[in-house]
């Protein structure tokens, strides 16, 4: 719809918690900016995100806060989650939220997705899926290979903490070779699954590995990887955000783990098809980039 | 390609002129046609002005599903296509319906199964979808053949079940089942229950009304939960989480939500009455020492052993259940009294049915209840097994 959907009733106004008031009168939506929404929002503007219930200093809070204050239209996108420390978070997002079922996210994105083609065919609505690496990687393997076999236009957007944190620290699929976590107790027999080189035999348009050391680069890989499936075809992002309780750090750690990354497992991966590459120039021509 | 915006006040985005459920329902003229429980399910939907509709191949459902995808073709469905399998299917289906769309899928024996996480969250979820069932035989060892232990797997998922007898049953049952479940007082999931290859692969006469006509669209924005589309206000109403606190109100709100959810099934008793006029469907003498209880086929086979019955001068009496969820306990009571013996043919092992029948005629009911015949795996019910089980309680000549 449009923003309007976030104005509040004047006959409740005077009850409405200050949040909420914010939604309406200090939030950036694509309505209503003057400018592309990004990180420089971020200091002194309402964000979709009201508080979070993460462990002190966890990069995933700050990861998906810097992917909220990107959205290309907030007031427009629906983010499909599944079941992990995200879950947590999705609760405090003003936006339309799904959570299903652990694993299941990519088929119910699927599904939105193709009945708001249907029923809103001139409309512009993005469908984006954000979980972890358990969620992504192993339980909803098949459902993401598919729904990019599809060529489904949605962007999956994996959070990678290399563990099964919410459920005390087990051994995921996207958790490194040797590392010793519960249920691999003399360490991980296999390799990290290459998710993001996954994405591109698979079909993806659009895939990129990163960590979320960088603000600004996260926006942006956010906003291309959005746009280039609105247009053309399913996207990838795969973004590290260490959970700092199961490795052992302190709350004002992990940016400096992530930057660490940057170097090594997480070294910067871009994959950008040639027509996404043609359609990312029109879209900075055009001042949408 | 049509388009929804393609839709008028008067005609649905195909061209169908839309009519009122009661008209399409009772009103509506019909003729005669001879097809399977597949083609009719194809017939139905083409009058239901679905939106959405996604598809997983298996044995006996593939042809319904198949043929659903032909009317997307030819433009009376919205928006198709195969799912990777049941489970993803049924996430298909939920997405499609959180986000505004009328949605039917099919599935069958292992492919329930597989999809069985699902069931209780699209309960949960409150949408209105519809699943047609074409119960089979649940591995292993491997089999394809009728019995329907599955629906027993589906009884406490929180959605609705009803059970067809045949073809007719199941063209009529299937579009009333949107109509129900979309009530804004009920707003939960329907399973409308066929028995495999018995229904879906018989072909039989059949009444239809002309394929001009339609349901009404289904409006999203009556529903008790704001549709994923971003076009009304979120539901922001987990301020504080509930779902990992270990507090008072965390258990008290999932208790609430699946009572009410419960409740909501509850709630179809008055709109299922007069869609499938009534919820049990009763044939026979008015007062009966013998009472055959029964849903799907099983009901069809008892009224041939009523046949028999009476010739023998066996007072007689068949309660064949329409619904299952809601279990129609009122109206089985009064169907039911009288009775000396009450007998429950099923196409399952476990004997699913007499146990919700004895649960429901405890502490009510004087009759003796007897969970046979039973026959499992493929096999058929031969009216003589009926007979042989009554002769066991009551002398026959």
């Amino acid at each position: 719809m449009s923003v309007d959907i976030y104005k509040i009733n004047p006959e409740f106004r005077d009850i409405m918690p200050k949040d909420i008031i914010d939604l309406e009168d200090n939030a950036t939506w694509h309505a209503t900016a003057t400018k592309n929404r990004g990180i420089s929002d971020l200091p002194d503007k309402k964000e979709i995100l009201e508080e979070h219930s993460l462990c002190a200093g966890c990069p995933e809070a700050a990861a998906l806060r810097y992917i909220l204050t990107a959205l290309p239209i907030p007031e427009d996108t629906i983010i499909v989650n599944s079941t992990g420390c995200t879950s947590l978070m999705f609760p405090h997002i003003a936006l339309h939220t799904v959570h299903s079922l652990f694993g299941n996210q990519n088929a119910v994105a699927s599904g939105i997705k193709r009945t708001l083609d249907w029923r809103f065919p001139d409309k512009t609505k993005d469908v984006i899926v954000l979980a972890g690496d358990g969620a992504t990687i192993d339980i909803g393997l098949d459902y993401t290979l598919q729904s990019w076999f599809r060529q489904e236009k949605i962007t999956t957007i994996c959070f990678d903490n290399e563990v099964y944190a919410n459920t005390g620290g087990q051994e995921s699929g996207s958790t490194p070779k040797g590392q010793v976590f519960k249920m691999a107790p003399k360490g991980k027999v296999f390799d990290k699954v290459p998710m993001w080189e996954l994405a591109v035999t698979s079909g993806c348009q659009y895939s990129v590995k990163l960590t979320a050391s960088a603000p600004k680069k996260v926006a942006k890989v956010l906003r291309e990887a959005v746009l280039v499936a609105r247009e053309l075809g399913p996207t990838y992002i795969h973004l590290y955000t260490p959970c700092i309780l199961e490795i052992g750090l302190a709350a004002n750690e992990g940016l400096w783990e992530m930057k660490e990354q940057d170097k090594e497992r997480f070294e910067s991966f871009r994959y950008v098809s040639p027509e996404a590459e043609e359609y990312l120039k029109e879209c900075k021509a055009k001042g949408i980039l | 390609m049509t388009k929804r915006s393609d839709m008028t006040a008067e005609k649905n985005w195909s061209g169908q002129k839309i009519v009122s459920p009661d008209y399409l329902l009772f009103e509506a003229p019909r003729e005669k046609h001879f097809m399977t429980g597949s083609e009719v399910v194809k017939e139905a939907m083409k009058r239901c002005t679905v939106d959405a509709s996604v598809s997983y191949p298996i044995t006996p459902q593939s042809e319904a599903a198949h043929l659903i995808g032909e009317l997307w073709a030819e433009g009376y469905i919205g928006t198709y296509f195969r799912g990777e399998n049941e489970f993803g299917v049924m996430s298909e289906v939920a997405g499609c319906a959180m986000a505004g769309s009328r949605t039917v899928t099919t599935t069958s024996g292992p492919g329930t199964l597989r999809a069985m996480e699902n069931f209780p969250m699209w309960s949960g979820t409150r949408i209105p979808c519809q699943l047609i069932l074409m119960a089979r035989g649940i591995n292993s060892p491997l089999t394809i053949q009728p019995d329907n232990l599955e629906v027993s797997f589906l009884l406490e998922t929180g959605c609705m079940i009803w059970y067809a007898e045949n073809v007719q049953e199941l063209f009529d049952m299937t579009i009333a089942a949107f109509i129900v479940a979309e009530k804004p007082d009920v707003h939960i999931p329907i399973i409308t229950a066929v028995d495999g290859f018995f229904v879906s692969h018989t072909r039989e006469s059949v009444m239809l009304p002309a394929d001009d006509i339609a349901l009404p669209p289904y409006d999203p924005y009556a529903a008790p939960l704001p549709p994923i589309d971003s076009e009304m206000p979120p539901g922001r109403f987990l301020r504080d989480p509930f779902v990992m606190k270990s507090n008072y109100i965390s258990y008290a709100t999932h208790a609430s939500w699946q009572w009410e959810v419960r409740s909501a099934a509850d709630r179809s008793r008055k709109y299922a009455k007069h869609f499938l006029k009534g919820l049990v469907h009763t044939t026979g003498d008015d007062v009966a020492d013998v009472v055959f209880v029964a849903c799907g086929t099983a009901s069809h086979q008892a009224k041939e052993a009523h046949r028999e019955l009476a010739k023998l001068g066996v007072t007689c009496k068949v309660v064949k259940l329409r619904t299952i969820r809601p279990f129609p306990t009122e109206e089985l009571i009064e169907a039911t009294k009288g009775a000396k013996y009450i007998f429950v043919p099923e196409f399952n092992v476990t004997g699913w049915l007499y146990n919700e029948v004895v649960k429901a005629l405890y502490g009510r009911s004087e009759s003796e209840v007897i969970g046979k015949p039973r026959v499992a795996g493929g096999m058929s019910m031969p009216v003589e097994e009926i007979l042989k089980e009554v002769a066991n309680f009551v002398k026959i000549d």
